[in-house]
C-alpha cells in the first residue's frame, strides 16, 4: 500500500520531504570591524529562496555593510556567510575559512544582482551598453543574445525607448530602474538592494518601487535594506530590525510594524513615523 | 531713447599700444638682422638632413610615449595597489626620475658603458647606441610624469564605479579596463597632451649624446656650412609644427572625450 502511493508522487515532492530546504543566505556568527569600529557584531540571518527580507534600521545600524558582506564587497573578520549553499568569498578550513582566488569569487559574484543608493551606471556607456557589459565581458554571451535579452529587461522596467542615451540624460528614477535591469541581466538568483530609492525624490521613488515589488511577484529571492515603510508592509516577507551591528527584532512586517516588542524598535518606529506619514523617513 | 555709455578704459588701450609697439621693435630687428640668410635657410628647412632628423625626433617622441603610458599605467596601479612593498616602489622610482634633470639621465644612458661593461651576454656599446640610449632615457623619465597623471586621473572616478563593476561579477583587471580606465581618460588626456609636448621639445636634448634627432642634425651640419643660427632656427621651426600639430590634436579629443556628458563609445 505504502509503495503504491511512493510510485504516483512526483519525484519534486520526494526531494522536498526529505533534504531540508536550503536557504538562499544563511548568515551564522558574521562579525565585521573597520579598524576598532565592530560593525557587525555577530549576526545570524537566514532567507529562503523567493522570499523577500527587508532590513530596517537607522544610519550606520550595519544594514549596508551586510549586504555588502553578502556579496564579499567586503571581506568578513569572521563567521560564515553562505549564498545558495556555498560559502561567499570564502573556503571551508574547519577552524578557519579561507579567502577564494578572485576568478572562483568572480564567478560566486555573478549569481548575486545588487542595486546601490546611487545607480553607479558606467557615465561612459549608454544604457543598452549598461545592461549588455557584464553578460558580454564577464560571462561571454554572445553579443546579439546579450542585446536581445537587455531589450526584454529594460522594456520590463520600461525604458526601452531610452537605450542609445547616455545615463546623465536620465531622471535619477530611470537610472536606478536600468540598474536594476543591468543586475537582472546577469540571472541571478538573489538580489541585493542596498537603499535603492533613499537618494531619489518620492514621486521617483514609486516607479522604482514597483519594478522591485513586480520582481518580488515573480518570485526573485531579495535582501532590501530600506527606509520605505509601506514597501517593507506591503511586499516584505520578513522584516528585520537592525542596530548597533546585531538584529534586534525579526518577524512578519505587519507584527513587527505594528505591534514592535523590543524598545529599540519601538523607538525607531515612532521616530520614522513623525516624520513623512509614518511611511518614508529620509535616507542616511 | 537715452544712450547707454560703456566705461572707459584707457589702461587697455594703453597695454594694447605697448604690446604692438613691442611687435613692430621685433620685426623691425629681425628684418634688419643682415647674418640671417633667408634663402640658404629655406633651404635647409626641407633639406634631406633635416628631414632625416625629423623623422627620428617624432620617432623617439613616439617610441618614449608609448613606453611612458605602459610604464605610467603600470606605476599608477602599483601605487593604488593594496601592497605596501608596491606602493613604496613606484613612489620610489617617481621620485627618483622626477628628482633628477632629464639631461642627466640622458648622460647616463648614453655613457651606461662606462658603468657596466657589459649588459648580460652582450657588450653595452652594441645594445645601447645613441637612439636606443635615448628611447630609454626619455621612456623611462616620461614613465614618472604619466604615473603621476595617470593616478590623478585614476583616483578622479568614483568609487562606486569599482563597487557596481566587481558586483557584476567582473574581476579587478576587467573592471580598469572597460570601466575605470576609460574614465579616467577623460581626466588624463588633457594633462597626458601637455605631457606629451614637453616630450616632444625635451627630445632635443638628445643631442648631448648624439641621439640623431633634429637639433642633432643641426649641430652636425653647422661646422660644415657655418650657419648654426639658420639651423637653430629651422630647428625651432619643426618643434613649432609639430607641437602645433599636437596641441590641435589634443583639443578634438578634449573635445570628443566631452560630448554629451561623456560621449566615448568604448565599444565591445
Amino acid at each position: 500500500m505504502a509503495a503504491a502511493a511512493w510510485g504516483f508522487m512526483p519525484v519534486r515532492n520526494v526531494a522536498r520531504l526529505f533534504v531540508p530546504a536550503m536557504p538562499m543566505v544563511r548568515a551564522e556568527d558574521v562579525h565585521k570591524r573597520y579598524g576598532r569600529l565592530e560593525v557587525l557584531k555577530g549576526l545570524h540571518l537566514e532567507v529562503a529562496a523567493g522570499e523577500v527580507l527587508c532590513i530596517i534600521g537607522t544610519c550606520g545600524s550595519g544594514k549596508s555593510t551586510l549586504l555588502r558582506c553578502i556579496n564579499h564587497l567586503e571581506r568578513i573578520d569572521g563567521g560564515r556567510l553562505y549564498v545558495d549553499g556555498e560559502l561567499m568569498g570564502y573556503r571551508e578550513g574547519g577552524d578557519c575559512i579561507y579567502e577564494i582566488r578572485q576568478r572562483d569569487l568572480c564567478r560566486q559574484r555573478a549569481g548575486v544582482g545588487m542595486v546601490f543608493e546611487r545607480s553607479n551606471l558606467f557615465p561612459h556607456l549608454t544604457v543598452l551598453e549598461n545592461v549588455i557589459e557584464a553578460p558580454v565581458h564577464v560571462k561571454h554571451e554572445p553579443k546579439a543574445a546579450a542585446i536581445e535579452h537587455a531589450r526584454a529587461l529594460l522594456k520590463r522596467v520600461g525604458l526601452l525607448d531610452r537605450l542609445d542615451a547616455y545615463p546623465g540624460r536620465l531622471s535619477g528614477g530611470q537610472q536606478q530602474r536600468v540598474a536594476i535591469a543591468r543586475a537582472l541581466a546577469m540571472r541571478p538568483k538573489l538580489m541585493l538592494f542596498d537603499e535603492p530609492t533613499s537618494a531619489l525624490d518620492p514621486e521617483v521613488a514609486g516607479e522604482v518601487l514597483s519594478v522591485m515589488r513586480g520582481l518580488a511577484h515573480e518570485g526573485m529571492t531579495m535582501i532590501v535594506a530600506t527606509h520605505e515603510m509601506a514597501f517593507v508592509r506591503d511586499v516584505g516577507d520578513e522584516v528585520v530590525f537592525m542596530d548597533g551591528g546585531v538584529i534586534v527584532e525579526s518577524g512578519n512586517p505587519r507584527d513587527v510594524l505594528l505591534h514592535p516588542q523590543h524598545e529599540r524598535t519601538k523607538a525607531f518606529l515612532q521616530v520614522g513615523a513623525s516624520l513623512a506619514d509614518g511611511s518614508r523617513s529620509g535616507p542616511c | 531713447m537715452v544712450r547707454a555709455i560703456p566705461l572707459r578704459r584707457p589702461w587697455l588701450w594703453l597695454g594694447s599700444a605697448v604690446v604692438v609697439a613691442l611687435a613692430v621693435v621685433l620685426a623691425v630687428a629681425i628684418y634688419r638682422g643682415h647674418d640671417i640668410h633667408g634663402a640658404a635657410t629655406a633651404q635647409l628647412q626641407f633639406g634631406p638632413a633635416m628631414l632625416r632628423g625629423l623623422q627620428i625626433t617624432i620617432v623617439l617622441a613616439v617610441l618614449s610615449e608609448i613606453i611612458g603610458i605602459a610604464l605610467g599605467i603600470l606605476l599608477a596601479v602599483m601605487r593604488l595597489s593594496p601592497g605596501t612593498v608596491l606602493r613604496l616602489g613606484s613612489g620610489f622610482y617617481v621620485w627618483l626620475f622626477r628628482g633628477t634633470p632629464l639631461l642627466v639621465q640622458i648622460l647616463i644612458w648614453g655613457n651606461l658603458a662606462l658603468l657596466f661593461e657589459y649588459i648580460g651576454p652582450f657588450k653595452t656599446t652594441t645594445l645601447m647606441t645613441p637612439f636606443v640610449a635615448s628611447v630609454v632615457a626619455l621612456g623611462l623619465n616620461e614613465g614618472a610624469y604619466m604615473a603621476e597623471i595617470m593616478r590623478a586621473g585614476i583616483v578622479a572616478v568614483d568609487r562606486g564605479q569599482l563597487d557596481a563593476s566587481l558586483a557584476l561579477g567582473m574581476s579587478s583587471a576587467l573592471a580598469l579596463r572597460r570601466i575605470v580606465l576609460p574614465q579616467a581618460l577623460r581626466a588624463i588626456v588633457s594633462p597626458a597632451g601637455n605631457q606629451f609636448i614637453s616630450l616632444l621639445k625635451a627630445t632635443s636634448l638628445v643631442s648631448v649624446i648624439a641621439g640623431g634627432d633634429l637639433l642633432t642634425v643641426a649641430e652636425n651640419i653647422s661646422p660644415a656650412n657655418l650657419r648654426s643660427i639658420e639651423l637653430t632656427l629651422v630647428a625651432a621651426l619643426w618643434y613649432l609644427v609639430l607641437t602645433t600639430v599636437t596641441s590641435v590634436g589634443q583639443y578634438f579629443m578634449e573635445r570628443r572625450l566631452g560630448r554629451g556628458g561623456m560621449g566615448i563609445h568604448a565599444g565591445p
